[in-house]
């Protein structure tokens, strides 16, 4: 039995389809759940918002007008202004390339960091394994905002060691979750295989652990995303993170405490934008498990 | 003629503290080259845990096992995949659910870097008598006896002369068991391949080996001609009970 060779190419164009079929699925799986729809929704508007800023911005972000402070919403400034004449609204819009920022470089860090050591506990096990998971141990025995806050202080408050910080503190879930699976996965049939038929460690680690490790890690990063922002915007609140001028959400919200009782502008903004957007990511996961978890299916 | 399979004296330990157990006690055995070698007991009685030790799957066994003549850990890793490769008992297990037919058969030529890759894996396809366009397959759109060919194909691409087949039927349907039943035998035949087959099914043994071990907690306790299933020439007392059981419950059916 042998197939004509341009049949082949057929095949392989019908695999490629059958991959944009599975992504399609996926999305509309993910759109059919209200609640993930709307969390996926915030967060295109995110990413629009911070690629468009420079559009969106009514005014300069960091532009202090003291003859035109605290002034409520109005249809000058849509978001009131705050105790330098600065117009709220358009520094929320600013706000929103550094949350993104601090959510991009958190995970581009940390989703490597717990695959690499969980993978590689679980699937060599012994002393290895030992030192690793005491290590992820230790850092999950203290809360991630108090050990962030150790950390900045440690190597001083701005923003670049502030999503260092959180960085360190919440790769141990992950690392944990890649162990979990790979501890699985390691007395799987495929694993012997792959290990009788010559593959090496690293390989095996590479090609047939990793890519099933993955779905749960992205859920596990998504859903960890809400956790980074508000960390990120208690650092900022606490003065630790982004530090003034800067148009940080959490930094907004410490400066326009003091004025809070006659000002209620200056917090509410900021603080439904933290809540609005670490609420869509916790619901993405949320939708993300459903449609990716083997076992929900 | 050196035999294909040698193993002498050999005894593993799992488990740890109380639970450490004894799981083969001085399993000796030959299996010459290119015959069907069998090995039946029942569950738990350490038939697969034979295959596991030649196949280096475990580790912490003593005495010896030769391959060829040599010394299984002695042998360098790649010289040693390209003798030795095995078949697993659960098909929808040995082939990973996110590889296509392709990734899996191109993996083990990377590896040991053979080059044609398409071509020899059309032709190991070829071989167990699935089409070339199923290298763009993956394991969830193919049927268990089709999964269990691509296995086999699988360990056939590094073309080993010795094959170890754990339980390689028993997952499947009946009507697809002897389909690949015949399958082995066509490609033992063709390519004088040895296999050391583990097994429950006496009616495998019969029909593919030309001897076969009776083992029991971890011992064996006899080796037997094919011919001893259809006239019972048994000295051991479980082997005869073994073998009478599987009668009757064939003769039941």
């Amino acid at each position: 039995m042998t197939v004509s060779s341009n049949a082949l190419p057929a095949a392989k164009a019908s695999l490629r389809r059958t991959f944009r079929d599975e992504a399609g699925r996926m999305l509309r799986r993910l759109l059919s759940n209200p609640a993930t729809a709307f969390g996926l929704c915030v967060i295109v508007i995110l990413v629009l918002a911070a690629i468009f800023a420079p559009l969106l911005m009514t005014h300069n972000p960091l532009a202090q007008n003291l003859s035109n402070i605290l002034k409520a919403p109005s249809a000058e400034n849509w978001f009131g202004t705050d105790e330098l004449g600065r117009d709220v609204y358009s520094r929320l819009i600013a706000g929103t390339r550094i949350t993104l920022t601090i959510i991009g470089l958190v995970s581009i860090i940390v989703a490597p960091i717990g695959l690499v050591i969980g993978t590689t506990a679980g699937y060599f096990g012994g002393w290895y394994d030992t030192a690793m998971m005491r290590i992820t141990d230790i850092f999950l025995s203290f809360p991630g905002l108090i050990l962030s806050l150790a950390f900045v202080a440690a190597l001083g408050p701005n923003l670049n060691n502030a999503i260092i910080a959180i960085a360190l503190t919440s790769w141990p879930p992950i690392a944990r979750l890649a162990r979990a699976e790979t501890l699985i996965l390691r007395s799987a049939d495929y694993i012997s295989a792959a290990h009788l038929l010559g593959a090496s460690p690293l390989r095996i680690l590479v090609k047939s652990i990793v890519p099933m490790c993955l779905p749960s890690v992205l859920i596990r990063v998504t859903l960890s995303m809400a956790t980074v922002i508000l960390t990120a915007a208690g650092l900022g609140f606490l003065g630790l993170g982004a530090q003034p001028p800067t148009p940080e959400w959490g930094a907004m919200i410490a400066t326009g405490r003091n004025y809070m009782l006659e000002s209620w502008w200056l917090v509410t903004f900021p603080g439904a934008a933290i809540l609005l957007v670490s609420l869509s990511f916790n619901l993405v996961g949320d939708g993300l498990r459903d449609v990716l978890d083997p076992k929900n299916r | 003629m050196t035999a294909a399979v040698s193993i002498r004296d050999l005894d593993i330990e799992l488990g740890f503290g109380a639970s450490r157990r004894l799981i083969l006690d001085g399993v000796a055995l030959d299996v010459p080259q290119g015959a069907c070698f069998g090995l039946v007991g029942e569950s738990g009685s350490g038939k697969s845990t034979v295959l596991r030790c030649i196949a280096l799957l475990l580790r912490g066994w003593s005495g010896d096992i030769d391959i060829n003549g040599r010394p299984v850990r002695d042998i360098p890793r790649a010289e040693y995949c390209r003798q030795v490769q095995m078949v697993f008992q659960d098909p929808y297990g040995s082939l990973h659910p996110r590889q296509s037919v392709a990734t899996a058969l191109f993996e083990p030529l990377r590896t040991h870097k053979l080059d044609r890759h398409q071509e020899r894996a059309e032709a190991a396809l070829a071989d167990v008598g699935l089409p070339g366009d199923f290298l763009y397959r993956y394991p969830h759109e193919l049927s268990g006896g089709q999964r269990q060919r691509v296995a086999i194909a699988r360990a056939l691409i590094l073309d080993p002369s010795i094959l170890l087949l754990d339980e390689p039927t028993s997952a499947l349907d009946v009507s697809v068991q002897a389909e690949v039943l015949n399958l082995l035998s066509d490609l033992r035949t063709k390519r004088g391949l040895t296999y050391l087959l583990v097994s429950h099914d006496l009616a495998v043994i019969d029909h593919l080996c030309d001897q076969f071990a009776v083992m029991q907690h971890g011992r064996l306790l006899e080796v037997l001609p094919r011919e001893a299933i259809a006239n019972l020439q048994v000295t051991n007392d479980y082997s005869r009970s073994l073998i009478q059981a599987s009668l009757d419950y064939d003769r039941a059916i």
